[in-house]
């Protein structure tokens, strides 16, 4: 039997919903912050879903973007807390402590970052893309490590975490909302863009670049605003884990989060609206399920990814649903 | 005579040692079909191409509506008015009949740089795609997925998204390939009345097609046109039948 993708997403909505609610009324804060992760990757893996799911270009360097934005709450965090002054020649700032602004730096610099970083890499397609994606990924991991005036490679910690006008942000239950109405947000944009014609032009770009350049449209254009776009939203997600965590380091640069971040999107669905949530609830589950049991539990997250790639090629959507996933 | 509307000079392409074509010079003039025949590797896919904008020539040039477009991009030549269907259809084939003529219309129209509303709830757009689709008889199968369309439906289907463009000139690789005696027919028949919207220059294979179609025929041999005239001429060309057409005509 297969399910109404409609249906099934609100579903999972909910799920998402009720679950923290749960854990608030039983008083168990540990199972709202793995929510919380779950909702924040599924925020960066939405955006990595824009370019490599509608796209259909592999980007293997989207912690770039994760990166970022962790280091934009870092670093404004950071002066906002020694009372330092932060000097960028062009203007002088003693940092914030405010979310807003924090996000609307993180998802500034992710943007530009992903405007150069594409102008670059979009020249390129398949496995070249993938490489160059993982070859800028590894440069700003290596120039993270080597800023000491952030602490390197042992990272940045926040003492406090930031705030949101009317909120307490160390309340659990409120910063996951917080993170929830963004992934919303994220989602409900996502379903707009795909239905415009500028999604209906970079899914058929995907499918065939000469049949967009046929209609007139210049596909590098289409992608390179993807990809912008791509990268701002997992700069906001990499804004929000910082401050989840209240630490940043170059880890948020690596490789490994980059693959992890595709093989939530595998896991979920490529192309799917809902792909990256699905995808991120089965990564945290099975990292806190198996991860307390054995240290191999990726083994475990290997098979199923092993399964997917083999049987069914719609990921768990694209299984409960009926429907194929996007070919990549 | 009328002014051309398409017109290659001397377009030249060279890979390696072959040379696929010599210093091409061919027009298109308003209201016909001018096909251009010949072997296999005479050139023509790559005339095609140079005029389209996928191979840079070496030599020469493209101009359309006496504008010099050599310069110009595939895309960029879409929208100065060059409409092409393939000889391998080049769809989006996970995509709905119906989206892949409103893909047309976008790009024809308004353009891909609209992110909120739905493309198939715009009017104008699907308006457009509509009429192409129904003039080509798919729009009963509007909603399929490209994927399962029959072969000779894609054609159609092909020509469906080039007639969104409005274009000034059609350019049609092969489009009678992999049709049925009927298929051919049909689409004959349509070619037949396009060319009074816009002049198709036309590569194809089907003699009977060719012949019945063409109001000038080029033949290319080993990437040279050895000939130019209508079919009458051309069925009479003694290099012509030496080169190419045999006991054919």
């Amino acid at each position: 039997m297969h399910l109404n993708e409609t249906a099934l997403n609100g579903a999972i909505l909910l799920g998402l919903l009720s679950l923290p609610l749960y854990a608030l009324i039983v008083d168990e804060p540990y199972t709202i912050t793995l929510m919380t992760r779950v909702v924040i990757l599924a925020l960066a893996a939405v955006g990595l879903n824009i370019i490599l799911g509608v796209g259909g270009l592999v980007s293997f360097g989207h912690a770039i973007f994760f990166g970022i934005g962790g280091y934009a709450m870092g670093i404004l965090a950071y002066h906002a807390q020694t009372f330092t002054i932060l000097d960028f020649g062009l203007f002088i700032t003693d940092g914030t402590r405010l979310m807003p602004v924090i996000w609307l730096v993180a998802m500034a610099v992710s943007a530009t970052a992903a405007f150069l970083i594409g102008i670059l890499s979009l020249r390129t397609s398949g496995v070249y893309f993938i490489m160059i994606t993982l070859a800028f990924g590894q440069m700003f991991y290596y120039f993270a490590i080597s800023w000491p005036e952030y602490g390197g490679e042992d990272g940045l910690s926040i003492y406090v975490r930031n705030t949101f006008p009317g909120l307490n942000t160390l309340a659990p239950i409120q910063f996951f909302a917080i993170c929830l109405v963004l992934l919303c947000l994220a989602l409900y944009i996502m379903a707009r863009l795909r239905r415009s014609p500028f999604g209906l032009a970079l899914n058929a770009a995907r499918q065939s670049g000469i049949r967009v350049e046929t209609v007139g449209i210049d596909p590098v254009r289409l992608r390179l605003l993807a990809f912008v776009l791509s990268g701002t939203v997992t700069g906001l997600a990499g804004a929000l884990y910082a401050d989840l965590n209240r630490f940043v380091s170059p880890v948020m640069f690596s490789w490994q989060f980059s693959g992890e971040l595709i093989v939530l999107i595998v896991i979920g669905g490529v192309g799917r609206l809902m792909g990256p949530v699905v995808g991120a609830c089965v990564f945290v589950a099975l990292e806190h399920l198996l991860g307390g049991l054995t240290e191999f539990w990726l083994i475990i997250l290997g098979l199923i990814l092993l399964g997917i790639v083999l049987f069914d090629r719609g990921g768990i959507i694209g299984f409960l649903t009926g429907r194929a996933g996007a070919h990549v | 005579m009328s002014e051309p509307v398409l017109q290659t000079s001397g377009l030249t392409k060279r890979f390696g040692a072959l040379l696929a074509t010599d210093a091409v010079s061919i027009d298109l003039r308003a209201g016909e079909i001018h096909a251009i025949i010949g072997p296999n590797g005479a050139g023509k896919s790559t005339l095609i191409e140079q005029i389209c904008g996928g191979v840079r020539p070496d030599a020469g040039r493209v101009l359309l509506m006496k504008k010099d477009i050599s310069a110009l991009g595939r895309h960029a030549r879409a929208r100065a008015g060059l409409g092409r269907t393939f000889q391998i259809s080049a769809l989006a084939m996970e995509d709905s009949v119906l989206e892949n003529v409103v893909l047309g219309a976008i790009g024809a129209g308004a353009g891909p740089w609209h992110f909120w509303r739905s493309a198939l709830a715009s009017e104008t757009l699907t308006d457009r795609a509509r009429s192409a689709l129904s003039r080509v008889g798919l729009m009963d199968r509007h909603d399929r997925i490209c994927a399962t369309l029959s072969h000779g439906q894609r054609r159609m289907l092909e020509v469906a998204v080039a007639l969104t463009l409005l274009p000034r000139v059609f350019v049609m690789d092969e489009p009678m390939a992999g049709l049925g005696a009927d298929g051919s027919k049909l689409m004959t028949a349509f070619l037949d009345d396009l060319r009074h919207e816009a002049p198709i220059l036309l590569v194809e294979h089907d003699m009977d097609a060719v012949f019945t179609l063409a109001d000038r025929i080029s033949v290319m041999v080993h990437g040279k046109v050895i000939a130019t005239g209508t079919s009458a001429e051309i069925r009479m060309n003694r290099l012509v039948r030496e080169a190419y057409l045999g006991d054919l005509a």
